[in-house]
């Protein structure tokens, strides 16, 4: 068997059903046995949108997704994808053609090293030089891809070992020496962890994308109705608790609830579950929660402790741990005057947005002088988006003042329905990980939130969505700005709005040329009618909603400041 | 403050990329690394000597290192009884006549001449970083003209 026809085999033991990708020279093999193979492919139009669209597949599904492309530009068109699902600890792999073995190093055409290249933004990366090699890097790639704290491999494969023939063995057992990830928390700190929960009268869970790829948002509930703790996520621990629960106090951070950031500055105990104390959610180091104690849970030890010191760690996979607490707890805190109080902030400082004309920073006034100008607001469309769907769709964003309206004005009951690009932050994943999540979970409705500068960056995609069927919803809230480089040019460079005014396509005309529907919707009566309509049609539907321009994300903590001084929060 | 590190690694292409790798991407300083073949042919072991300005720049270094899946094993001498030695070779200006006061110096370490010509003399010497820098404190009164040290290499 060649070792193309190896890999193919390979996919298909590690239950592979699906591959988004782009052919080329180098894996002309490869393509040839993917013609007839038992194996979904999809073609897409860029390798970034291959890249992404496997990382939405693997978010959506909590399969691993998998991506292949080219030598040379196919392969270093991939890094950004891979990129972001490290930064986001997905599993994917990633497959590259590589140049004939005698010719690496040679500067030969399509030649990039690409191992060498995506030696840190992968969990781990491999070049075949022997097909013999092959069956044994495949299952270790899924192995490493899949397990632990999760993350994208690369496997480069040579033109000549694809095409080399041996017979094939498939390794029944994988093992990697130097890796073997902690299941269970220690009892030790278990005991500890429960023995401060016990004593503190102000806990609040802090939870992160951890509980999504554990799979312990079940036990992360019981818990937190357990010991009744608030709970505050992170921008990837969105749908791991039930955003209508009543314990629930959305998002926290730069963006987050202005109650979710008072809770956890005056919070006496953070639990914090699969979540890595990331600069957006800290604010400043120094001043962040000056009176809590802090127990953190990660499957990854060099989490624990790299930005805040940590009282009680506990590494490991965050479902089993969170059991094991949940048998170690006898006795719950009594936090009922800790609850009456974040109530309280609920109430003070709610979630707002005027409905005329964009609001100020003091959060007080708005531009308009309270006059309707009949202008859309985004988190209005979200709202409506929210309603029309019951809460029930699958929502993806792209980066920027789209995916912090979506954070803020979606309620995600569920894990793995809100995808986005927590860590690296990049423009153009929300469109292709829409993709990909549509091709995972056929049967719910998917929704890329937009912004007209995003939506730009892998709109090409639009063609596969198309040919292939794969209905997607994108709203574009078209502001005609780069929004959220426009709001900091107004707050902190004095509206010096330096290269952030776009011109844009006809966004209706250029979908439809592409085959799917165009909505333009510049009346905010008409938002609710454009998204029945979006989601009546058998077709990927682009809504190209005209926003109020200078609409900003409220609230907001400036960089570098502690996180309970919002602006904008009316905090 | 230094620290030394010794980790056994996957006798693998490209590891050596990983390790250095890590540390500039984390902005970790190496202030030596000597690494070499082990018994087994499959492992190589290194030698890492690191500046880390408090303990938790350490503990994250380790931490890192061990996320790499080529990195076996870890052992951090910092507070562990160990050996550790270095070795140098050291060129400096000699004549025939300074050949008692070289010596007598050099008896005082693990050190000799290993080639002289009619101006000049090359010291091989082994040590601790301490012993290696009195040796050399000495040998400058002669005029050192050249110095090549290995990376320190530690033993439990």
């Amino acid at each position: 068997m060649i070792g193309a026809q190896i890999l193919i085999e390979c996919l298909k033991r590690e239950g592979v059903q699906v591959m988004f990708g782009y052919p080329g020279g180098s894996v002309l093999p490869i393509f040839d046995k993917l013609y007839d193979a038992d194996i979904k492919f999809i073609l897409t139009r860029h390798e970034q949108g291959a890249a992404h669209a496997a990382d939405g597949y693997a978010r959506a599904t909590g399969k691993t997704g998998v991506c292949i492309a080219t030598s040379g530009p196919g392969a270093t068109n991939l890094t950004t994808g891979i990129a972001n699902a490290y930064m986001d600890s997905i599993p994917m792999v990633a497959i590259t053609g590589q140049v004939k073995t005698h010719l690496i190093g040679n500067d030969a055409f399509q030649e990039a090293d690409i191992t060498g290249v995506t030696r840190p933004i992968t969990k781990h990366n491999y070049l075949v030089k022997d097909v013999k090699e092959l069956a044994i890097i495949v299952r270790q790639a899924f192995y490493i891809a899949s397990t632990g704290r999760p993350g994208p491999v690369l496997i480069d494969i040579p033109v000549d070992v694809q095409q080399q023939d041996i017979e094939f063995i498939w390794p029944e057992e994988v093992k990697v020496r130097g890796y073997n990830p902690t299941l269970f928390g220690h009892p030790g700190q278990i005991k500890k962890a429960a023995k401060l929960i016990a004593q503190s009268k102000k806990p609040i869970l802090y939870t992160g994308g951890g509980v999504i790829t554990s799979g312990g948002h079940n036990e992360l509930k019981e818990l937190a109705e357990k010991i009744q703790a608030p709970v505050t996520m992170t921008l990837m621990g969105l749908g791991g608790f039930a955003g209508t629960h009543k314990l629930s106090l959305g998002m926290l951070g730069m963006h987050g609830t202005a109650y979710a950031n008072h809770a956890i500055m005056e919070s006496d105990l953070i639990i914090a579950c699969g979540a890595r104390f990331d600069d957006r959610v800290t604010g400043r180091l120094d001043h962040f929660a000056p009176h809590a104690k802090i127990i953190h849970i990660d499957i990854d030890p060099a989490s624990i402790s790299k930005n805040v010191k940590v009282d009680v760690p506990i590494v490991g996979d965050l479902k089993n741990i969170l059991g094991q607490l949940l048998e170690e707890i006898k006795t719950a805190p009594d936090t009922a005057d800790w609850l009456k109080t974040v109530e309280s902030w609920k109430k003070k400082y709610p979630l707002t947005y005027s409905a005329q004309g964009a609001r100020l920073p003091d959060g007080q006034g708005s531009a308009s002088g309270g006059k309707d100008d009949g202008k859309i607001k985004p988190q209005y469309i979200i709202e409506q988006i929210y309603e029309a769907t019951g809460g029930d769709a699958i929502i993806t964003t792209e980066v920027g003042q789209n995916q912090m309206w979506s954070c803020q004005w979606y309620k995600y009951d569920h894990p793995r329905t809100f995808i986005s690009s927590g860590g690296l932050g990049t423009m153009g994943f929300g469109f292709p990980a829409a993709m990909g999540a549509k091709v995972g979970c056929p049967e719910k409705i998917v929704f890329d939130i937009a912004g007209d500068g995003s939506i730009q960056m892998n709109i090409q995609e639009l063609a596969t969505c198309v040919c292939n069927k794969i209905n997607v919803k994108v709203a574009i809230l078209n502001n005609g700005y780069l929004g959220m480089v426009r709001q900091w040019q107004e707050l902190f460079y004095k509206k010096r709005y330096s290269y952030t005014t776009l011109y844009n396509p006809d966004f209706v005309k250029l979908a439809e040329s592409y085959g799917a529907l165009g909505l333009r919707v510049t009346k905010k009566e008409e938002v609710r009618r454009a998204i029945e309509k979006a989601l009546a049609t058998d077709n990927t539907v682009f809504m190209d909603f005209h926003i109020e321009p200078e609409e900003n994300v409220y609230p907001m903590v400036p960089a570098g400041e502690a996180i309970n001084r919002m602006i904008g929060g009316m905090a | 403050m230094r620290h030394t590190i010794s980790v056994l690694v996957e006798n693998k292409p490209g590891v050596l990329a990983r390790v250095a790798g890590l540390f500039s991407a984390r902005g970790y300083n190496i202030a030596s690394l000597a690494v070499s073949e082990t018994l087994d042919p499959t492992i190589s072991y290194m030698t890492i000597v690191v500046e880390a300005e408090d303990e938790k720049i350490l503990e994250q270094i380790k931490k890192q290192l061990n996320k790499l899946i080529d990195i076996i094993t870890i052992t951090d001498f910092t507070k562990k009884e160990h050996v550790d030695r270095e070795l140098i070779l050291v060129k400096i200006n000699y004549s025939a006549k300074d050949k008692t006061k070289l010596e007598n110096i050099l008896n005082k370490y693990v050190a000799k001449i290993i080639q002289h010509k009619a101006d000049m003399a090359i010291i091989e010497a082994v040590g601790e970083q301490e012993q290696i820098k009195q040796l050399l404190y000495s040998l400058n009164t002669f005029g050192i003209k050249e110095l090549i040290k290995t990376g320190r290499i530690a033993m439990a």
